[in-house]
């Protein structure tokens, strides 16, 4: 799958200031029978967003008009859990292209670059202003720089790290099975 | 030669090449799939135009999605349906090797790769499941991915992936009766919490891992991704041979000694220098229980939950919101606690060994019956063996019914699931909020205390039933 191309992006943000949100939550098992990657943003978060006959929980953030954007912001230890990259799609595919957060956990965070979809580690202290600025003014906003690797908020900028390599795929649009099929012949060498 | 871990043999062996600045090109020597994570890879193969590069390399077998009871009929469910009937297709035009369902060799994918040999000492495995850290048991390095990065390896049979830093947990001295690997594993992620690996790769060092048998390893390398880990693994030796010597795939004749010979050197050798390490006392373990949403909130089956002051105020909110979720309160005891179901199974402990402790417990003793029991051998092996031991008939006199393999209430996402608000002390490895059915609450425990709880009906310290 292509990705999308990744550059700069200024957004408002959803803020979702808990911690350790694993990837039963992102997306609950059972939404993951589905044979294709679309549509799986409908149930992102499903058990947080609607009550289990269906209706809408009003105190759940992403149903809170209030809050809208292309980041979303959420508490340490983010996507823990299951390796199901269900849960990058169904963020991806809901309308988010940065994830931030104090610290992801390590599959999410794979998946997450893997389909175009920029997890952005900030510090903790950065972490709380970011959500108590949007507490003061939901229409707070972000701006996400991949090239200089920065995010800053109200001209309060702080630096992130992203591994070159990836850097450069998210830049451009590039897959990893792109780069893989061009070794094709180092792999088969390498076999023997 | 500079010293080198364990880790690094295995994970340096396998580069193909390295990116500078990125990650590197790793070859996989054994690729497991089911149906839940492989057929969008499948598709994106497809869409590109290409064969799978090396089927020989992979195994497949539905696990995730099916049900528990009447295998042999059609799957009700469509979209259940769909997915296994897609998983066979694909493995059909690509010759894969399936253990489908209804195969006399079909469970749960980490269950069934153990023990028919494709597991072995120094490979490089991986699988669309987080818990692929379980055959680090062999001193395998094995971890979990994404769907992407299962069509790079079926495009390729490599992934792109960055070295993780290394980590060592030693634990030595002697389990008490009546702890066990899972009680050590819940130790462990209980004192490190749910993020306190992720980054590392974790060697399983000391007397009290030495000690214990396949079953008890791969139970402690299955939860290392409850901590985070990208993987655990444990030095291969005797017990490991011994497991693996006669299994289907495992090398025979002289390739076995060869082979074995090989797999002796791996070994962390003295001097080498770990990124971080752990030291901790089996005498210390007594049988654990988690008592909210994630595995790192567990503590000594006598303790209890710990009071506001004894949490850090920064994560007390996220903390309390948990505790409502159990139905539980700040500083309450857990022995006592009511119990309505119990599941023993998994890809953490639905082996024999395991199916051999809940009977040692029950038996002679009746199954309490406030208590709804599932019990799910983790492969048709496993149930075949449980039968011809014997167990089966304990079980049965205890009260108890054996459920047909597969993930079952692990995950939910067959018709097995905990209905909202009930109490299940599961042998699983998460207890995230509705992993076992929305509305479930999850108490991680093992084998032993499950048992316990079954036949008492409310949380109950194992040792006292023997
Ligand atoms: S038993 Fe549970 S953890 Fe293991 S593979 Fe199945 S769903 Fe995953």
């Amino acid at each position: 799958m292509p990705i999308d191309k990744f550059t700069v992006l200024e957004s408002s943000y959803v803020p979702l200031p808990i911690e350790n949100v694993d990837t039963d939550q992102i997306i609950p098992a059972r939404f993951l029978k589905a044979t294709s990657r679309e549509g799986f943003g409908e149930n992102l978060f499903r058990d947080w967003r609607f009550a289990a006959d269906g209706s809408e929980n009003k105190d759940f953030v992403l149903n809170n008009p209030k809050y809208s954007g292309q980041i979303l912001v959420a508490g340490k230890n983010f996507g823990s859990g299951s390796s199901r990259e269900h849960a990058a799609w169904a963020v991806h595919d809901y309308g988010f292209k940065v994830v931030v957060s104090s610290f992801f956990a390590d599959i999410f965070r794979n998946n997450a670059l893997n389909n175009g979809v920029l997890p952005v580690v900030v510090s903790p202290e950065f972490l709380s202003k970011v959500f108590a600025a949007v507490e003061a003014d939901n229409s707070q906003k972000l701006v996400v720089d991949l090239e200089e690797q920065s995010i800053s908020l109200n001209g309060e900028k702080e630096e992130f790290e992203i591994n070159p390599y990836k850097k450069n795929c998210l830049l451009n649009g590039f897959d990893d099975i792109d780069y893989l099929l061009d070794k094709k012949e180092n792999i088969e060498e390498f076999e023997k | 030669m500079e010293p080198k871990t364990l880790f690094d043999k295995v994970w340096d062996a396998h580069v193909v090449e390295k990116i500078e600045g990125g990650p590197s090109v790793l070859y996989i020597d054994k690729h497991l799939i089911h149906e839940v994570t492989s057929p969008q890879a499948f598709a994106g193969l497809e869409s590109r135009g290409l064969k799978v590069f090396r089927p020989e390399k992979t195994v497949a077998t539905p696990d995730h999605n099916i049900p528990t009871v009447n295998q042999h009929l059609k799957i009700e469910d469509e979209l259940s349906r769909n997915q296994i009937e897609t998983l066979t297709a694909n493995c059909k035009k690509n010759d894969i090797t399936l253990y489908g369902l209804n195969h006399p060799k079909n469970g749960i994918v980490h269950v069934v790769g153990p023990e028919l040999g494709h597991t072995q000492p120094g490979m490089t495995m991986v699988c669309g499941d987080s818990h692929t850290s379980t055959h680090g048991a062999f001193g395998a390095v094995a971890f979990g991915i994404g769907t992407s990065e299962v069509e790079m390896v079926l495009a390729t049979q490599c992934i792109l992936q960055p070295k993780p830093k290394r980590m060592r947990i030693t634990i030595d001295g002697e389990l008490q009766k009546g702890v066990t690997a899972k009680d050590l594993t819940l130790y462990v992620i209980a004192q490190l919490g749910t993020g306190g690996a992720t980054g590392y790769f974790v060697e399983y060092a000391g007397s009290a891992v030495r000690n214990l048998t396949m079953e008890g390893r791969m139970t402690v390398c299955n939860m290392s991704i409850e901590m985070g880990a990208r993987g655990g693994m444990i030095a291969p030796d005797e017990t490991t041979f011994e497991y693996v010597k006669g299994r289907e795939f495992a090398p025979k004749g002289e390739d076995w000694d060869k082979a074995v010979a090989k797999w002796k050197e791996l070994k962390t050798d003295d001097g080498a220098v770990f990124d971080k390490e752990y030291t901790y006392k089996a005498e210390d373990i007594e049988p654990m229980l988690t008592y909210g949403t994630n595995p790192g909130m567990g503590t000594g089956i006598s303790g209890n939950i710990p009071r506001a002051e004894e949490v850090e105020a920064s994560e007390l909110p996220t903390f309390k919101k948990s505790l409502e979720y159990m139905g539980f309160g700040l500083g309450d005891k857990l022995l006592g606690k009511k119990v309505d179901y119990v599941f023993v199974g998994s890809c953490t402990n639905g082996r024999i060994e395991d199916l051999r402790m809940l009977a040692s417990l029950v038996k002679g003793k009746k199954k309490a019956d406030s208590v709804t029991a599932w019990i799910v051998p983790g492969s048709k092996q496993v149930e075949k063996q449980a039968q011809e031991e014997g167990l089966v008939e304990v079980l049965e006199e205890a009260g108890f019914e054996l459920r047909q393999p597969g993930c079952s209430a692990c995950l939910a996402m067959n018709d097995d699931k905990i209905p909202a608000g009930k109490y299940s002390v599961s042998t699983s490895n998460r207890n995230f909020e509705g992993r076992q059915g929305p509305g479930s609450r999850t108490l991680l425990a093992s084998p032993l205390t499950a048992a316990a709880a079954a036949v008492t009906g409310v949380i109950t310290d194992p040792r006292e039933l023997f």
